[in-house]
């Protein structure tokens, strides 16, 4: 039951941002700043939750959105550097997870008032249980989210363009198709999916976190879900759900008797996740099939 | 000629220091926005004046003056700090010359702080051995990223990132020990002193040149590192090694079809860069004032992403990364000089992650402007 919990919880998060990354890549832009981008969104649906002053059912609902759309806001810095600039993106993206652990920092410090970077908050309207699982509202959200990342992708005229921008933006723009808002809309999608799963990593576990650890590396792993998942939307949840069961090992370890007797200390469960990431990235690079245009800037004048 | 090539590294600078300024001016911007609200949690009246002369008081002038504003703790201090950064900033910068992203100095940096220390606290080896037991260590984990890259063609940022965290989590688990690893000291929750163990590990101090006006003085480590710097600079321009590394940079194919083995080059670069992470890690760790902390590590060795700031404030070059450290080190310092209470020493990263933001296309533009002057060189008949 306690593994059930736990993997849904990573599950949801892991899928989210990985949405957020595909919709990013499948326009063209790398997005490297996932794991910043978790974190603000985080901060921003934290303070929500701290300061609003209304129903817990309203909260919920402000804090999500606000956490969407400060990851938005942020998200943005990325699409001018790498959109409008031209600049590096890989390096744009360091800067952003650099910036946003530096700037969450502050933020916190400033925000309890002393030293250490923890802000304490409730997350009880978040939870409900349904036949004994614990459960979150970011459960039902990112089904949601994840059918209509899949209905837009798919199924309208935006999702096709958006796709042809990241596979051939030279032939995307002779027919007409305005690359630079494609790939906009992306880093934006990508900022709105990503933050609301920064803040369904952090809110429905704990009821205080240390931002000084950012995310632990879940925007990355994202990355890597993403890839496993080939940049589609439903092979993207699969191996979310994957992963997902390597990091709850890591929460749930003293309690299987099994695992526990082996007495392994908890950081190799932390690790797993990552080797396990590598161990598929290694067997399935052959495969794999990225959108051909992601990384490279689109130059109007190289058509 | 010699003109352009001149006047080319002056649009370097130039650019350089104006990442530099822009980060600088926001950085005190947030200063005044902290300031100002700290003022507003008082009950006194204010006026803009005071909100001003706060920010720039007890915060930005600590900034500006880094490890100046407390001598000569303080200069004493931001060294000491110098010395991993010019390491983990060459690593990073190397790297790149090779058409690598090295973000994976941090793991690197973890890992090499992990073989100096056990050098040092288990087999109890002189210092400059237990620099190598570090270079060794981080060039292993260096090494990594590129054979996945080099043989299945997966991008070494992802790897490296991944081994990031691997690393972190592999260190710290060796370190403790469940409690009761010899490295590992229950009473204070950290590794043991080195000075308490094998106290021929350390660093030797630089008795003779500062102890007049330092009371302790520092230890040779900025020496070392700027020793490194020196010769990886040799080795990347005037050397047919470092000629090939960057011609594997400039074009994989091109280099494969000049005979050079560019899978051998993946590797040899990552492990190069990250033996040159690790002995930063050395630098540090052996210097008698840090111990590790395996309970409460649970996030990446900052040092490690610092070298990205520094590689690409100083455009990659080996010489260039002296001083671009020593400017990261000054403002870090500075930072801890605050009023910590109204001012976290964060602003001090965050002025680092606007400053490589920067860069990020600061060095597109400049790449553009320097573009025409290459291009007139080579038509010259020379290189």
């Amino acid at each position: 039951m306690l593994l059930a919990k736990y993997t849904l919880l990573y599950t949801v998060v892991l899928m989210l941002v990985a949405l957020g990354g595909m919709f990013s890549e499948r326009s063209g832009i790398i997005n490297i700043a996932l794991e910043g981008i978790m974190v603000i969104g985080g901060l921003a649906g934290v303070l929500a939750d701290m300061y609003l002053p209304f129903s817990p059912a309203t909260v919920v609902v402000l804090s999500v959105l606000i956490a969407g759309a400060a990851g938005m806001l942020y998200a943005l810095l990325l699409g001018y550097a790498s959109i409008n600039l031209r600049a590096d993106q890989t390096i744009g993206g360091t800067a952003l997870n650099i910036l946003a652990t530096a700037l969450a920092m502050v933020i916190a410090k400033r925000v309890n008032g002393t030293q250490a970077p923890k802000l304490n908050y409730s997350n009880k309207a978040y939870l409900f249980n349904i036949a004994g699982l614990d459960l979150s509202v970011f459960i039902p959200i990112g089904i949601v989210l994840l059918l209509i990342a899949y209905f837009i992708l798919y199924k309208t005229r935006l999702g096709l363009r958006l796709r042809s921008c990241g596979e051939h933006p030279q032939a995307a723009d002779s027919v007409g198709i305005n690359v630079y808002k494609m790939r906009y809309i992306g880093v934006l999608a990508s900022g709105f999916l990503g933050s609301i799963g920064g803040l369904a990593y952090i809110m429905p576990a704990v009821q205080t976190w240390d931002f000084e650890q950012g995310v632990t590396g879940m925007g990355f792993l994202a990355l890597a879900v993403m890839i496993f998942g080939q940049w589609k939307p439903f092979r993207i949840a699969l191996a979310a759900i994957f992963f997902s069961l390597f990091r709850a090992m890591a929460n749930i370890a003293d309690s299987i008797p099994f695992l526990a007797q082996l007495q392994w200390p908890k950081e190799i469960y932390n690790m797993m996740p990552f080797l396990a990431s590598m161990v598929v990235l290694a067997l399935t690079s052959k495969k794999s099939r990225a959108p051909k245009a992601e990384g490279i800037p689109y130059d109007k004048g190289m058509r | 000629m010699k003109n352009n090539r001149f006047r080319a590294s002056l649009i370097t600078i130039a650019s350089a220091l104006l990442c530099v300024l822009v980060g600088l001016v926001i950085g005190f911007l947030a200063l005044v926005l902290l300031g100002y609200i700290s003022l507003k949690g008082g009950s006194a009246p204010f006026t803009l004046g005071d909100v001003l002369s706060t920010a720039y008081n007890s915060g930005f002038k600590q900034v500006l003056l880094g490890g100046v504003y407390r001598l000569p703790r303080g200069l004493r201090n931001e060294i000491a700090l110098a010395a991993p950064l010019i390491m983990t900033g060459l690593s990073v910068a190397f790297a790149f010359k090779t058409g690598l992203f090295n973000i994976g100095a941090a793991g690197q940096y973890a890992v090499g702080a992990f073989g100096a220390l056990y050098c040092a606290l288990i087999w109890n080896l002189p210092w400059y051995l237990c620099l190598l037991g570090a270079a060794v260590f981080g060039a292993v984990w260096g090494a990594i990223p590129g054979f996945f890259k080099a043989f299945f063609n997966i991008n070494e940022v992802i790897t490296a990132i991944m081994f990031n965290w691997i690393g972190l989590y592999g260190v710290n688990t060796l370190m403790y020990g469940g409690g009761s690893s010899p490295m590992y000291n229950l009473k204070t929750t950290k590794t043991w002193p080195v000075s308490a163990k094998s106290p021929a590990s350390l660093i030797p101090d630089l008795k003779e040149l500062g102890a007049t006006y330092f009371q302790r003085p520092g230890t040779i480590a900025i020496f070392v590192a700027v020793v490194i710097a020196v010769i990886l600079w040799v080795v990347l321009n005037k050397t047919t090694f470092g000629y090939e590394l960057k011609a594997c940079g400039y074009s994989k194919s091109a280099a494969k079809y000049a005979g050079i083995n560019e899978k051998r080059n993946i590797i040899l670069a990552m492990a190069i860069s990250g033996a040159l992470a690790g002995i930063g890690a050395g630098l540090y760790y052996l210097s008698g004032t840090a111990e590790w902390q395996p309970l409460v590590s649970t996030a990446l060795p900052g040092i490690g992403f610092d070298g990205i700031s520094v590689a690409l404030l100083a455009s990659s070059n080996p010489l260039g990364v002296i001083f671009s450290a020593l400017f990261i080190a000054h403002i870090s310092t500075g930072g801890g000089f605050m009023s910590a209470n109204i001012f976290p020493p964060e602003i001090a990263d965050v002025i680092s992650g606007v400053i490589i933001y920067l860069c990020a296309f600061m060095m597109l533009f400049k790449r553009r402007i320097g573009g025409l002057f290459t291009r007139k060189e080579n038509e010259g008949g020379k290189n």
